[in-house]
C-alpha cells in the first residue's frame, strides 16, 4: 500500500464510523474458507515436518521428505508416481490442445450450421463424473464385451486391439486418453471463446493483405489465442496433478497393472488412508500432499509470473 | 464458381470432421444407455443394436433398485449439492459485494487471499480436513461435505461475482442510500436481483464438481446413509462387476440427472464459459 492510499483511507475513517456492515458481508465467506480450506492446508503442510518417532509425535525436519525421496520402501513408488503424473500431463497437452484448437477453429467458422448442436454434444462428457466415464470406457475396452474389437474390425484394424487397460506398457496411455476424451470440452470452449473475440476488422485486414486459410490461422489467429491456450494449459496442469478419481475407478487404488498408472493422487490416497494390508500413514500422507502443493504452486507461479507476463496481449 | 465449390467442399469437410468427433463424444454414453435396456444375452450378442421387443429388459434396473439404495443416494447428492450451492451463492455474493463496493484497508489483499483457492485444490488439505472432521464429530455426515464444498466453491464465486458487481451502476445504489436504505437492503434488494445471470453461471460451475466428486465422499462420508450418487454407484458397480445388466443400469441412472440438467441449462453454461472465462 502506498502512502497516499493510506492517507485517503485515514480521512475516510475519520469521516465515517467503523463500518460494521463490511465485516458482516465478508465474515461468513472468510470463516468457512479459512476454517475448511486454508487452515487445513497449512496444517497439512506443517504435519509433513512431523512424524512419530518411538511412539512420540515430534518435529523431524525434512526427514519425511528424505524418506520419500530415498528410502527404498517409499522412493520407488514415489518416483514412479511422479514420472507417471508427468507422462499423464504431457499426453494431455499433446492430445487435448491440438484437438481442442481444431474443434474450436471449425466451430468458429461463421454461419456454420448446427454448430450449437456440435458444441453441446462435444461438451457433454465433461459434465459426467469420472466414475461414469471410467466404467463406461472400462466396459468398452473390455475384451469380454468386445465392443472395441468389433468396431476396429469394422474398419479393418482388428489386429490393433489389445486389452490396453490391462497391459503395463499401454495402461497409462489408455487412461490418459480417456481423461482427454472427457475433458476436451474445456479447451474447446475456452479457445472457441477466444476465437470469437477476435474482431472482424483484424480478419478483414488480413484478407485484404491476401492472408487467408491456413496462413491466416497460423499467423493471425493462433498468436491471438495464445493466452487462452495458456489458461487451458495451467488448468490442465493443476487438474492433472491432483487427479485421482478416474484412476481409482478404472484401475483401483493400487493403480494397476503393476502400479503402471499410479499418480500422485492415488499414491496420496493409499498412503494417507491405507489400503488393504497397508496402514494409513498421516505424516507421509501430509508429505506427499506437500509435494503436490509445491508442484502445483511451482506450475501456477511459472504461469503467472513468467508465461503470462511474457505473453503479448493485444488490445482491440 | 470454382471458389464457391471449393468452399462448399471445405464446409462439407468441416461437417464430416465435427460429426465424427460428435460421434466419438456421444457414442460411449449412447452405448451405455441403450444396453442398459437389453437382456444379458443381447448385450453380448449385439452390443450396438437398439433394444427390440424381444431383447428389451429392465432386469438391470430392478437389480439396482433392489440392491442399492439409489433413491437415498440421490437424496444425499441433492441435499449436499443444493445446500452447498446456496451457501456458496449467498456467502460468495456477500463477500463479492464487500470487495467490489467498499474501499477499505486491505481490500486488495483480501481479494487475493480469497482468490488463492481458485488455483490451489482443496484436496491437498485432506489430511487435516479429515482430522478436523473427526475432532468435531462430523465424519459421515452430510454437513462435512457441505462445508468442504462451500469452501471449495467460494473462491471462484467471489471472483466472478465481484467482476459482475463492479458493473452495477453507482447511481442506483446512491439513490437507494438517499432514500434511506441500509447497506444490507441495498445488497439484497438492489444488487442481488441485478446479478442474477452471473449467479446462475456460478451455480452451474459450482454444481458440476460437487455432484461428480468421489474423493471427499470416499474419505469423509463413506457410510451407507451418507453415500452420494457418485460414491454409491462406484461401490455398487465394484460389487456387481460381473452383472452387466446391473452395471449398465447403475451407470445410466447416474447419467440421467446430469443429462436432463444439461439439456435444460446447456445454454446458460456455454454462455457462461464463453463470456466470462477468458479475461
Amino acid at each position: 500500500m502506498n502512502p497516499s492510499d493510506t492517507k485517503t483511507t485515514d480521512i475516510s475513517e475519520i469521516k465515517r464510523p467503523w463500518r460494521w456492515h463490511i465485516l458482516v458481508f465478508l465474515l461468513p465467506a472468510l470463516i468457512v474458507y479459512t476454517a475448511v480450506m486454508i487452515l487445513p492446508l497449512i496444517e497439512t503442510l506443517r504435519q509433513s515436518f512431523y512424524n512419530t518417532v518411538e511412539g512420540q509425535y515430534t518435529f523431524v525436519g525434512l526427514s519425511n521428505f528424505n524418506v520419500l525421496f530415498g528410502d527404498p520402501r517409499w522412493a520407488a513408488d514415489f518416483w514412479n508416481a511422479l514420472k507417471n503424473n508427468f507422462i499423464f500431463f504431457l499426453i494431455h497437452m499433446a492430445v487435448q490442445n491440438p484437438i481442442g484448437i481444431a474443434l474450436a477453429a471449425m466451430l468458429s467458422i461463421p454461419k456454420l450450421r448446427f454448430s450449437a448442436f456440435y458444441r453441446t454434444a462435444i461438451f457433454l462428457p465433461t459434465l459426467l463424473s469420472f466414475v461414469i466415464v471410467g466404467f463406461i470406457w472400462k466396459l468398452i475396452l473390455s475384451p469380454i464385451w468386445g465392443v472395441a474389437p468389433f468396431l476396429l474390425d469394422s474398419v479393418g484394424l482388428k489386429w490393433l486391439f489389445a486389452p490396453w487397460l490391462g497391459k503395463p506398457d499401454t495402461a497409462l496411455i489408455a487412461v490418459s486418453l480417456i481423461s482427454v476424451w472427457q475433458y476436451i470440452g474445456i479447451p474447446m470452449m475456452l479457445i472457441y471463446a477466444a476465437l470469437l473475440n477476435i474482431p472482424d476488422e483484424v480478419i478483414e485486414a488480413a484478407e485484404c493483405d491476401g492472408v487467408t486459410g491456413w496462413s491466416q490461422f497460423w499467423k493471425i489467429k493462433l498468436p491471438l489465442i495464445l493466452p487462452a491456450i495458456g489458461i487451458v494449459s495451467i488448468l490442465t496442469f493443476v487438474g492433472n496433478f491432483n487427479a485421482f478419481d478416474l484412476i481409482y475407478t478404472v484401475q483401483g487404488a493400487l493403480a494397476g497393472p503393476d502400479m503402471s498408472t499410479d499418480i500422485l493422487g492415488t499414491l496420496l490416497y493409499r498412503t494417507f488412508f491405507g489400503f488393504q494390508l497397508q496402514l494409513g500413514d498421516r505424516s507421509m500422507g501430509a508429505t506427499i500432499a506437500a509435494i503436490m502443493f509445491l508442484i502445483i504452486l511451482a506450475g501456477v507461479s511459472l504461469y503467472l509470473f513468467v508465461v503470462q507476463r511474457r505473453m503479448r496481449r493485444y488490445q482491440f | 464458381m470454382s471458389k464457391a465449390r471449393a468452399s462448399l467442399g471445405r464446409t462439407a469437410g468441416v461437417h464430416i470432421a465435427l460429426i465424427a468427433y460428435t460421434l466419438v463424444a456421444l457414442f460411449p454414453v449412447f452405448l451405455t444407455i441403450v444396453n442398459s435396456f437389453k437382456s444379458r444375452n443381447a448385450i453380448f450378442r449385439e452390443p450396438l443394436a437398439l433394444p427390440t421387443p424381444e431383447t428389451f429388459s429392465l432386469i438391470g434396473y430392478q437389480t439396482v433398485l433392489k440392491q442399492g439404495d439409489f433413491i437415498g443416494y440421490f437424496q444425499n447428492s441433492t441435499i449436499v449439492t443444493v445446500v452447498s450451492i446456496a451457501l456458496v451463492l449467498l456467502f460468495g455474493a456477500m463477500a463479492a459485494f464487500a470487495l467490489s463496493e467498499y474501499r477499505f484497508r486491505g481490500n486488495a489483499l483480501m481479494g487475493l487471499y480469497l482468490a488463492l483457492g481458485i488455483m490451489i485444490p482443496i484436496r491437498l488439505g485432506t489430511v487435516a480436513i479429515l482430522q478436523g472432521m473427526v475432532a468435531t464429530g462430523l465424519v459421515n455426515t452430510l454437513t462435512a461435505l457441505i462445508l468442504v464444498y462451500t469452501a471449495q466453491g467460494l473462491p471462484l464465486a467471489v471472483f466472478i461475482l465481484s467482476e459482475f458487481m463492479r458493473t452495477v451502476s453507482d447511481d442506483l445504489k446512491n439513490a437507494g442510500r438517499i432514500d434511506g436504505l441500509s447497506e444490507y437492503a441495498i445488497f439484497f434488494r438492489l444488487v442481488l436481483p441485478l446479478v442474477r445471470p452471473a449467479m446462475a453461471t456460478v451455480a452451474v460451475f459450482t454444481m458440476i464438481p460437487i455432484w461428480n466428486d468421489l474423493w471427499f465422499p470416499l474419505i469423509l462420508a463413506p457410510a451407507e446413509t451418507t453415500k452420494t450418487v457418485t460414491l454409491g454407484s462406484q461401490i455398487f458397480i465394484g460389487q456387481f462387476v460381473t452383472n452387466w445388466n446391473a452395471v449398465l443400469s447403475a451407470l445410466s441412472l447416474a447419467i440421467f440427472p446430469v443429462l436432463i440438467l444439461y439439456v435444460i441449462f446447456s445454454r446458460q453454461l456455454i454462455r457462461g464459459i464463453t463470456a466470462g472465462a477468458v479475461k
